[in-house]
């Protein structure tokens, strides 16, 4: 049986410590928010917060999840301002890539609340789009910047 | 704009229940508006109400949309429409995405799919007149209800209004007074001036639930009782299974059934990770590949000889064999382009259960009348036994108008008796698609001692994708597809001929979003560049020579140009490439601005201005974003994106060696644009035609060195640059 810390909450789920934490997260615990692209990280569908760090879910074997704290999209609360920001500058489209894109752009900001135009380039740049929305996803995540600056 | 319309609600709308409902068919003449009452005598499907609009008593208005969210935001303009012509207040309307039926066929296409930027072309007006009628019968029913003449009377935001007294009643308490009205079969739609919604930008109704995780895609089904299926599949076209172990398969803790398909051996387990462990254990040994010595390079030789084959005549005006032949300046040119994947983010999957009295599908399509005619047949029960549950769709650009993890998932859950969730891997997603077609296509052109374009002679080698999807649409040997964009082309070139030499080949092919003008637009725009260059004239003044009777083609032209500063001095190293293209009703140009790295070839493109005519429009936002993404998907195949083929089968297998265009590659994008108030055109797809060549033109201008084989990858950008 394996212990999960995940948004707060302990979840076990049956499973061996070799499946990817990604599968489950979505098809046992049921928190779907967090989505399969690739599965082998080249995407960034699957991207949750282990410890406060934006990760691959796909790539972390569940058993080395244990004892951390995991946070999904479903930890994040609607008044985040990077779902906030999400939500003005209307960024998705299919929307299917956007739980990762945001998990990622929110590890970001914690870790550097104003970052530069290079700086957010080099940290979403893992996270693929087919839809296309980068230009917005990129607008959002400055409208976060600000919105953040806000007292 | 409100959070109460972001969760869209899935209300069982009943015909018993209270409130207005305004349901249609499609008749020989029109379409017929029903009431509920006459609805319910119409259809013997108790289960799926014609009803395309509902007024409950409780104030709700329930749109149903018949069209797949891709993505396209058509879970927002459709109701839009509704809204704006019912009178309706937006914070009052609910979505209800259509179960599959006859009643929800699109009008036009008399089938129920998304595809073709057709969804707001084909609907608008179907939309509107029922709208129309449902507001007027609520105003009757108000008169009524007051005794007052119905000319005192107006809708306004969700209520009807007496003018004189000013005394107001909702919708919702007056629904089920209007419900037992007759339906007006002509009723008066609003004016232009008169619209509220229609034009603006209202924001998309999914953007709250696709920001938190909430909203539900395919990959999401959880059905009770459910198993988890992995199929093992031959990894070169046509080759039979030899072997495979399935006792070994059934021995794996929560393995329930190992099933054969005809696409492969499956894995029917309680887990995700069951069924993959059990797949493994499979050890699938195949045989006989069919065409063990195709790859790459061998498919590009067989598109390039097919090129001396000849076609099949297309297009034929004036002679331009002659006009070549007599011609100041001739030049010729052969375009090369790749098979193209769609790699939507979501990968294929489906969940389907097949019982003995009851079918259900869930799957992110945009097909629905295929996957209902696919599980009746499959489950063998009646038409009204099956219920197609449209999820939301992780991307579709026309992979999702297929069926195949369809069939395949319906076939699993007869064979295991019990619910079945398919999930592909992303491999499997890439290595079993139906591929943009590769094309080989030779041009020959000429212009005349002023410079003036006189003859253009165009010969495309390409798979056919309607031979396959919709063979009835194959005239006198030709593939629409493969030629559009080629036979339709505006411009003004006195003697024309277009060919079609169509390939078979074991690679399939389907649509990819634009189809045909996907590589259409490249060639043709390219080789409208060379032309210009041949006639010493600057690429925007030629087009637009050539386009003296095309107005909105000039004007989409003018404004990209405009807009992107054309002719206006650059900072050094830039340069800027122009292109235009019509497709879908809609006509786009493109301003692409570049630089070239001339030690290694790399192409960084830094800005794009785009200026669209798609006649009228109904959300601007959702305009901007779908040129945007055209704009962004069509980048990543002109400068990425290549399957590539060995051993019979497919090579490419994942992003690691088929990559997309990311957020660094992605220039600064600007769309205008232009209301002609002409004819409603598409949006979904005429973004990505102008793109590639756009950039080739600038890439052109940046080094003189023209790109004819795509992708441009810095290597064929470097081998080209040799050449000058």
């Amino acid at each position: 049986m394996i212990s999960l810390d995940i948004n707060g909450k302990n979840y076990q789920a049956d499973v061996g410590p070799e499946v990817p934490l990604l599968w489950v997260i979505r098809e046992r615990l049921k928190l779907t928010g967090t989505k399969f692209g690739c599965g082998i990280g080249t995407c960034g569908s699957c991207t949750v917060h282990i410890d406060g760090k934006a990760q691959r879910s796909c790539q972390v074997p569940v058993g080395e999840a244990q004892g951390k704290k995991i946070t999904t999209i479903e930890g994040l609360a609607d008044t985040h301002p990077v779902i906030k920001a999400w939500i003005k500058e209307e960024v998705p489209q299919c929307g299917y890539c956007q739980s990762g894109q945001i998990m990622q752009a929110a590890a970001l900001l914690a870790e550097d609340p104003r970052p530069s135009d290079e700086k957010i380039i080099n940290a979403m740049d893992g996270n693929l789009c087919r839809c296309g929305t980068y230009p917005r996803i990129k607008l959002a995540i400055r409208t976060a910047v600000k919105e953040g600056r806000k007292p | 704009m409100t959070r109460s319309i972001t969760r869209r609600e899935f209300l069982k709308t009943s015909m018993i229940g209270a409130g207005l409902t305004i349901a249609a068919v499609m008749t020989p003449s029109g379409l017929r508006l029903l009431s509920a009452e006459e609805a319910k005598k119409e259809t013997l499907r108790a289960l799926d109400p014609l009803a395309w609009i509902t007024i409950t008593p409780d104030n709700i208005v329930t749109v149903t949309v018949n069209k797949s969210e891709m993505g396209q935001g058509v879970y927002t303009s459709l109701p839009m429409i509704v809204a704006d012509e019912l009178e309706a207040d937006w914070k009052q309307v609910r979505i209800k995405s259509a179960s599959a039926g006859d009643e929800y066929k699109d009008p036009v296409w008399k089938s129920q799919a998304t595809g073709g930027s057709s969804s707001i072309r084909n609907m608008y007006e179907p939309l509107r007149k029922m709208a129309a009628a449902a507001r007027e019968m609520l105003i009757l029913a108000a008169a009524r209800t007051w005794g007052v003449p119905v000319r005192d009377c107006a809708a306004f935001m969700g209520t009807v209004k007496h003018i004189k007294t000013g005394k107001a009643l909702s919708y919702g308490a007056l629904s089920t007074e209007a419900s037992g009205l007759q339906v007006p079969q002509t009723p008066r739609l609003k004016t232009e001036k008169q619209l509220r919604y229609i034009g603006k930008a209202v924001p998309r109704v999914d953007g709250h639930e696709k920001s938190t995780g909430k909203a539900m895609f395919g990959i999401d089904t959880f059905v009770p009782d459910m198993l988890y299926a992995s199929i093992a599949r031959p990894q070169q076209y046509g080759s039979e299974v030899a072997s495979f172990n399935k006792e070994a398969a059934e021995g794996v803790k929560g393995v329930r059934a190992v099933a054969r398909i005809p696409s492969g051996i499956a894995v029917c387990a309680e887990t995700i990770d069951a069924a993959w462990k059990g797949r493994n254990a499979l050890n699938v040994k195949w045989q006989d590949p069919k065409y063990s010595d195709m790859d790459t390079a061998s498919l590009e030789k067989e598109f390039a000889a097919k090129l001396n084959d000849r076609g099949i005549t297309a297009k034929n005006e004036g002679d331009a064999k002659a006009a070549l032949g007599q011609a100041a300046k001739r030049i010729e040119a052969t375009y090369v382009l790749p098979y193209l994947a769609h790699a939507t983010m979501e990968p294929m999957n489906c969940t389907a259960s097949v019982k003995a009295d009851q079918c259900d599908v869930w799957v992110p399509t945009q097909n629905q009348t295929g996957v209902h005619n696919l599980a009746v047949k499959i489950s063998g029960l009646k038409p009204e036994q099956v219920h197609v549950h449209t999820t939301y769709l992780g991307g579709g650009f026309g992979r999702r108008f297929e069926t195949d993890v369809v069939e395949e998932a319906l076939r699993l859950s007869r064979a295991a008796g019990r619910p079945v969730k398919l999930l592909w891997t992303r491999e499997e997603d890439m290595q079993n698609d139906f591929y943009r077609p590769a094309t080989c296509t030779r041009i020959e052109g000429a212009v005349d001692e002023k410079g003036r374009a006189i003859a253009w002679s165009h010969k495309i080698v390409c798979p056919s994708i309607f031979s396959r999807v919709f063979p009835d649409r194959v005239k006198d040997g030709i593939d629409p597809a493969a030629v559009e964009g080629v036979q339709d082309m505006e411009y003004e070139i006195p003697n024309l001929y277009a060919e079609y030499v169509r390939i078979d080949l074991p690679v399939p092919v389907g649509f990819w979003r634009s189809v045909g003008s996907s590589h259409n637009a490249f060639t043709v725009e390219s080789f409208v560049d060379e032309l210009a260059h041949a006639a010493k004239k600057d690429p925007l003044e030629f087009r637009l020579g050539l386009l003296k009777n095309h107005p909105r083609a000039r004007r989409v032209l003018e404004t990209a140009a405009g807009k992107a500063g054309w002719g206006k001095p650059l900072k050094k190293g830039r340069a800027k490439g122009i292109a235009y293209h019509l497709s879908f009703g809609s006509y786009v140009a493109e301003v692409a601005e570049v630089s070239v790295n001339k030690k290694n070839g790399a192409i960084k493109v830094h800005r794009v201005v785009c200026a669209v005519d798609c006649g009228s429009v109904v959300n601007p936002e959702i305009v901007s974003a779908q040129m945007m993404g055209g704009i962004t998907m069509g980048l990543s195949a002109a400068l990425k994106e290549k399957m590539e083929f060995a051993r019979g089968g497919v090579q490419s297998e994942n992003f690691h060696n088929y990559d997309l265009l990311r957020m660094s590659e992605t220039p600064k994008i600007e769309t205008h644009i232009v209301t002609s108030g002409d004819k409603l055109g598409g949006i979904g797809e005429p973004g990505v035609p102008p793109i590639a060549p756009a950039v080739a033109n600038a890439v052109f201008a940046a080094t003189g060195a023209r790109i004819r084989n795509l992708p441009m990858k810095p290597e064929t950008v470097l081998a080209a640059m040799k050449k000058v």
